[in-house]
């Protein structure tokens, strides 16, 4: 434990050097994604030229996508299973509404987004008011939606919409230098990610933050918690549909489209330092989370790995990126934390001193009657919920 | 902090939330029972009684174990494969010979029990969430499964198919071991160190730890439980079918039902507050929706919705009772009941760090 904190600094040195205001604590998915894209590019040279690499990044938008939205609803501290429903169930609205039409796109894309607004909303408000625990709502959502449209489409594949629609997810802007092809997928995922890094960045989006954080404290310094709640659950939704939108022209029309999404997007999400429980993260490493999970594949696709044997090596490096930052970088997290309020040198005390001191000053301000500290029992214990649920 | 004060209270609770569950379905079966006479069927002819215990005891064994580590605040996703994995063992080993059993059940539940310690010491030596840790180790028997076994396999000699098959009166007698089981947690939980060991942790992991437990303890034993209750769900399945399958754990889809059976059994998905009999009734309620759904004959697609419509409508009928009572227990400990004004949250907000502190190992 000492050795492991002691070497981080000097191993980290650099990365915090160079971007320390950049780059989160949790930067680790960003140097797992460099080292399996270079070994991706290692084993298959031709993976390194740009219009191969532009065809990774339009192969991944869907699941960066789906784990931006994804993304708001973990770091409000709930979860969204129904994600994976959602994007079946636009593939399929896509398919049977718009046919061979193609006047119909438009119309049938704005039906879609407001659906995926109405989910969202259904999901935000019973989590709100009827207190039901997101697990189990988006899990209920999850069975319903699916079971709706399979028995809408009788469980086989039907429809396949105008092919200007599918254009969405397989064509793009022909003709650029370099890259000769810029397709509209990598175009839509950087205009998602942009906004989804600006309205992180708003007061709403750290409002959000903070409500996963401790929803107490956010009660207190008057969130309206049922709003923002919902919104996170509206905005998840809604990404699932713009993912659903691009994977209508890149993989079509079936109802196994989207299929066990919620789970990658939650990796996804996980594997890009954010904790489940909600308060910590970055929208970026989340991003950066599905193009590393993407890019793990590809490379065992490359290196040959039986495809029977993807979902153990996936299995085995969620496990172990998640233990890998669970235990360091939370540690540094924590050592960091401590800087601003209390006094300790970066480093060297924490560690060992921290669980003698902290309970020994606790139990104090509990004893002494005058501290206006009476409150602290349930923002503390909210916090020890985020620890267990989150721990990451 | 005595013992004998949380003790009761927690008693109470349990007892509550047993009995909302119990009165839920006690709704459902009067509905269930309305709906199907229009369909010109008796509800409680022992033929469907026993259909609907059938149906409950594949679910009931793995919603247990899923019950014990959900009390611990963890998530157990895994047990999807581990039943797949346990049939196939079992199969496997037996190959139609019955002098193999004792040897099967042996190895299946030991490779469970590996499996779940496995995930125990992922959860808490490496600090993985456990929602993320089960995904992680169920993703890997997954890949193993897909590797190894390319369909049905083994053979299970009619010896140990009769306890799928037969039943005393319209009770079967695997849903008589669901409900032994079901005895042996129940006393686990209520007598034991460990089984109050898992309340205090699923409740709150610091007061735990500062209070003397050695918190890894029992969220470890509850995950080898719950792999081996999951076998055991597997080694029914292969009893019933005669062969093991690498697809039994899928079809059910049991790790979001079970989940989702213990939480409409009003255990709280946050850990600490919860009952094994709850859980049973949480199955039981499923068991009679699945069951009056098939008798009607409703579309199978159309299962999944209302399946889904049940799920959440169930527990939002009691969901805001629990949040309710979890707060009681945080103040009671013997601070004052805080004043929610501007002023006093501040201090808290300060105070937090230095709790979070604490958290370090």
């Amino acid at each position: 434990m000492t050795a492991a904190t002691e070497l981080r600094p000097s191993a980290g040195q650099r990365l915090a050097g160079l971007a320390r205001t950049l780059i989160s604590p949790r930067g680790a998915v960003f140097l797992l994604l460099v080292l399996l894209l270079v070994a991706i590019a290692v084993l298959n040279p031709s993976f390194a030229e740009p219009s191969q690499f532009i065809r990774f990044i339009q192969r991944v938008a869907p699941v960066a996508i789906v784990a931006i939205g994804q993304y708001f609803v973990i770091v409000g501290g709930e979860f969204d299973l129904s994600m994976g429903s959602v994007v079946t169930a636009q593939v399929v609205i896509a398919g049977n509404l718009i046919g061979q039409d193609e006047s119909k796109a438009l119309p049938v894309l704005a039906l879609m987004l407001g659906f995926g607004a109405v989910i969202g909303l259904v999901n935000g408000l019973i989590v709100s008011f009827l207190k039901v625990p997101s697990f189990i709502v988006t899990l209920g959502m999850m069975l319903a939606l699916l079971g709706a449209v399979l028995y809408w489409t009788g469980g086989a594949a039907t429809g396949n919409p105008a092919d200007g629609f599918r254009e969405i997810g397989r064509g793009g802007i022909r003709g650029i230098p370099v890259i000769d092809i810029l397709p509209w997928s990598v175009v839509i995922l950087v205009v998602v990610l942009a906004l989804a890094v600006w309205f992180a960045r708003r007061p709403f989006g750290r409002t959000i933050i903070a409500l996963g954080d401790n929803p107490t404290t956010a009660r207190f310094s008057g969130t309206r918690s049922w709003w923002v709640k919902t919104s996170t659950f509206m905005i998840s939704s809604l990404s699932a549909t713009v993912a659903g939108v691009l994977l209508v022209g890149y993989a079509g029309v079936h109802p196994s489209v989207g299929r066990g999404y919620e789970f990658t997007a939650i990796t996804a999400v996980v594997l890009g330092g954010v904790v489940l429980g909600g308060g910590r993260g970055w929208v970026v490493a989340a991003a950066a989370g599905a193009f590393a999970l993407e890019a793990l594949f590809t490379l065992l696709n490359f290196a040959g790995v039986p495809s029977t044997y993807r979902d153990a090596v996936q299995g085995a490096i969620i496990i172990l990126a998640v233990a890998y930052s669970a235990t360091t970088f939370r540690a540094r997290r924590r050592g960091r934390a401590l800087e601003a309020p209390v006094v300790p040198p970066p480093g060297a005390p924490p560690p060992a001193a921290a669980p003698e001191t902290s309970p020994a000053s606790g139990a104090k301000t509990d004893d002494s009657p005058e501290t206006p500290a009476t409150p602290a029992p349930i923002p503390s214990t909210q916090r020890a919920d985020n620890e267990t649920k989150g721990g990451s | 902090m005595s013992t004998a004060t949380p003790t009761a209270r927690r008693r109470r609770g349990r007892l509550d939330s047993s009995l909302v569950v119990g009165i839920a379905l006690v709704v459902v079966i009067a509905i269930g029972a309305v709906l199907v006479a229009t369909v010109g069927r008796n509800f409680f002819s022992p033929g469907n009684i026993r259909d609907i215990l059938t149906g409950m005891s594949v679910l009931g064994f793995v919603a247990i174990g899923q019950t014990l580590v959900v009390l611990c605040a963890s998530l157990d996703l895994s047990v999807l494969y581990v039943i797949s994995l346990s049939s196939l063992i079992a199969a496997d080993l037996m190959a139609g010979n019955p002098a193999n059993i004792p040897l099967a059940l042996a190895a299946s539940l030991g490779v469970a029990g590996l499996i779940g310690l496995a995930n125990g010491l992922i959860v808490t030596k490496l600090k993985v969430n456990g929602f993320i840790a089960t995904l992680g180790t169920g993703l890997i028997i997954k890949g193993f499964l897909d590797s190894n076994y390319k369909g049905t396999s083994g053979d299970v000699p009619m010896e140990f198919r009769l306890i799928g098959a037969t039943g005393l009166g319209p009770v079967p007698v695997s849903t008589i071991l669901m409900l032994a089981v079901a005895v042996l947690v129940w006393l686990f939980l209520s007598r034991t160190r460990t089984g109050h060991h898992i309340y205090a942790v699923g409740g709150n992991e610091q007061v735990a730890r500062l209070s003397g437990i050695r918190t890894a303890r029992p969220v470890i034993v509850a995950h080898v439980l719950c792999s081996m209750s999951a076998a055991l769900a597997g080694l029914l399945l292969a009893s019933r079918s005669g062969v093991g399958n690498p697809t039994f754990g899928a079809q059910g889809g049991y790790d979001l039902l079970s989940i989702a059976a213990v939480v409409l059994g009003g255990t709280l998905l946050l850990g600490g507050r919860g009952s094994v009999w709850g859980t049973i009734g949480g199955v039981a309620i499923f068991a009679v929706v699945d069951n009056v759904m098939s008798v009607m004959q409703v579309n199978p697609f159309l299962k999944d919705v209302v399946r889904g419509i049940v799920i959440v409508a169930a527990v939002a009928v009691y969901a805001s009772r629990s949040v309710e009572r979890r707060r009681p227990r945080f103040d009671g400990g013997g601070a004052p009941p805080p004043a929610p004004s501007p002023a006093t949250a501040e201090p808290a907000a300060s105070a937090e760090p230095a709790s979070a502190e604490g958290g370090v190992r």
